[in-house]
């Protein structure tokens, strides 16, 4: 990777990170409605999945989908215009938070039923399949999808029909309130693969760096019809489950300890570590982030709301 | 025109879409190797094979999940579930993505798809296997429900079931299967979304779908016998729903009975007798009657599920007592 590549990749982190800040801001200010599902501190795990996947590569999440949005390639204005419910958002103002999606970028969403999504996956990776398309479905979902039936049917179905996906499961080591402890019969969620005869790894989910290295070994045996694989991301949210999210299951210095991993700190503790770049250019990349997000929230205020002619549109398809 | 049942026509339905487009496939349980549960699917697996052919675990959400998957890829998966009662299992599947994925992402995401599935009671299955829900399905925005009562419709519609862009519920039904009735030649399309009159009569507006058509025109035939013409308006599709026929005979007769196997209450009789009551109200002679099955699970033995489930006794009644009142 050359130097470029990691200011570009150093600088969409920090893009996820201050818009998550400045949505929470919006939030607060009454101006996104719903539910908003910050990832914060989880930015090293969809940028390193992401950054080593090609355009073909399918990408598919469950609903703390902003910054998979990012790091597929979604403009941060598309992505506050759908926060802010305008049809200048990627789903013109219908689907909120939740439901972010670009098929253009290969982004199939943004998915809010817990575990919903993985059979689609499947899915995604059986139209590859079957249309010889030499591509692979990265599929990523929380600790608490693995204890859902939805999982189980997928990653069975995967194995079965030597499906090309990475399932990837983000464990933040919490379903909402829930410790991974309280609802997994196993601590280790990468064991789960083993029932489907599923190799796995695991990766520490704040290292940029270590995502990206083993993210792409697997990808590229995927592709190589390896068949599915399942990768575990350890991993942590610094801000509660949703806005309205009162953290009475963790201490705050747990949080305080997994603060000090700040995966945008390790990276560019990295990159100056590495003599790839110095503190003066990632300031500089800070620099474009802030004016990137400035310009996104600009663009999604001033953007119109969609017209009344949007409410009936899409129920059905329209020749 | 040939004579041929109703799991000729599905078949041949499948068959000929297959063999027209090659991003046509079937997934399901038993479908392939074991040729369908309903041997709809018989010789499919042999002159097709796997890949367009896919049996899959017992795991409806995987399959309906799937389907929906290889869908957004820009393939036309035709799902089958082995009966509807199985559908419960992949509900969430079908009302919360399949239904809803071309709207809340801005209709970015097309579903061209088909879960096919099979209802209907009558043969002793117990109460787990016989149910008509077709009505819950009906009630998604989103989804098309379709649920033909003859064998020329039910090829018809499930080839334009397949090249529909949108997701579409195909029920069958488990009695249909032997039925028998004239089909075109060729190759032809029945529109999802309309309604059609299939038996006309001047006396009152007999609305029905699926196996109750059968059992409704067996009624119409002893009715007529007594001198009483009943028109029969078959729904086919539950949704969208097509009311104009239903509308345009009703103001026609001024009276109406609805057929449905499933439950009366929150059915489709209900929906069809609202419809008229709003939209029709100044035509209205008597009170619409609702024939339905029971408001029981439909138990094992066999004298008490076939008098829980809608006859043309019943039907025969509720026309006289329509026409009486």
């Amino acid at each position: 990777m050359d130097k470029s590549e990691h200011l570009r990749l150093y600088r969409e982190m920090v893009v996820i990170r201050l818009l998550e800040e400045k949505a929470a801001e919006l939030y607060q200010q009454g101006k996104i409605g719903g539910f908003l599902h910050l990832y914060i501190g989880q930015e090293a795990v969809s940028t390193g999945l992401i950054s080593v996947r090609k355009p073909e590569d399918r990408v598919i999440t469950a609903y703390r989908d902003h910054g998979v949005a990012i790091n597929c390639g979604v403009s941060s204005r598309a992505v506050m215009a759908e926060l802010l419910g305008k049809v200048t958002g990627t789903s013109r103002g219908k689907g909120g938070s939740m439901h972010l999606a670009d098929v253009s970028k290969n982004f199939w969403g943004g998915h809010a039923i817990v575990g919903a999504h993985l059979p689609v996956a499947a899915g995604l990776a059986l139209g590859d399949q079957y249309q010889k398309n030499n591509a692979v479905t990265i599929c990523m979902f929380g600790d608490g999808a693995t204890n859902i039936g939805f999982f189980h049917e997928a990653l069975n179905l995967s194995k079965v029909w030597n499906l090309p996906v990475l399932w990837v499961c983000e464990n933040n080591q919490y379903g909402m309130g829930t410790s991974v402890d309280r609802a997994s019969a196993v601590n280790e969620i990468a064991q789960k693969a083993l029932g489907y005869g599923m190799p796995s790894r695991r990766v520490d989910g704040m290292n940029f760096m270590a995502v990206r290295q083993v993210a792409g070994e697997m990808i590229e045996q995927i592709r190589s019809g390896s068949g599915p694989m399942m990768l575990e991301v350890i991993t942590y949210r610094f801000r509660g489950h949703s806005m309205g999210d009162p953290e009475r299951y963790r201490k705050p210095q747990e949080v305080h300890q997994w603060e000090e991993n700040d995966p945008i700190g390790i990276y560019r503790r990295y990159l100056i570590a590495e003599n790839i770049a110095t503190e003066v250019e990632l300031n500089e990349e800070d620099d474009k982030a802030l004016h990137e997000i400035l310009d996104a929230t600009q663009f999604a205020e001033n953007s119109p709301e969609p017209g009344i002619e949007e409410l009936t549109r899409h129920v059905y398809y329209e020749e | 025109m040939a004579r041929i049942t109703m799991r000729e026509a599905i078949s041949q339905a499948l068959w000929e879409e297959m063999e027209r487009d090659p991003n046509v496939f079937i997934m399901g349980q038993e479908v392939g190797v074991w040729g369908g549960t309903y041997a709809v699917t018989k010789g499919f697996y042999d002159h097709f094979g796997p890949e367009r052919v896919k049996d899959t675990p017992i795991a409806e959400a995987a399959i309906v999940g799937g389907a929906i998957g290889a869908a957004l890829t820009g393939l036309r998966p035709v799902a089958e579930l082995m009966t509807i009662n199985f559908a419960f299992v992949a509900m969430d599947h079908i009302v919360n993505e399949a239904a809803k994925f071309h709207y809340m992402f801005g209709g970015q995401m097309v579903l061209p798809m088909v879960i096919r599935t099979v209802g209907g009671g009558g043969r002793q299955l117990g109460a787990t296997h016989s149910q008509t829900p077709d009505a819950i399905f009906a009630h998604f925005p989103g989804l098309k429900v379709v649920a033909p009562g003859t064998p020329a419709d039910a090829k018809g519609l499930l080839k334009a079931s397949i090249r529909s862009n949108d997701p579409v519920l195909f029920i069958e039904h488990a009695t249909l299967y032997q039925s028998r009735g004239e089909v075109p030649e060729g190759d032809y399309t029945v529109p999802i979304g309309k309604s059609v009159v299939q038996r006309p009569g001047k006396d009152l507006t007999l609305v029905t779908y699926s196996k109750m058509l059968e059992v409704s025109t067996k009624a119409a035939d002893l009715l007529s016998k007594e001198g009483i013409e009943v028109e029969i308006v078959d729904l086919r599709t539950l949704r969208p729903l097509d009311m104009e026929p239903v509308l345009e005979s009703f103001k026609k007769t001024n009276r109406a009975v609805v057929v449905e196997e499933g439950w009366k209450s929150y059915g489709v009789g209900s929906e069809v007798a609202a419809r008229i009551y709003e939209e029709a109200f100044d035509y209205v002679d008597a009170p619409i009657k609702r024939v339905a099955q029971m408001e029981v699970p439909l138990p094992y033995n066999r004298t008490l599920e076939q008098i829980a489930l809608p006859k043309v006794e019943d039907v025969v009644t509720a026309v006289k007592e329509v026409l009486d009142a």
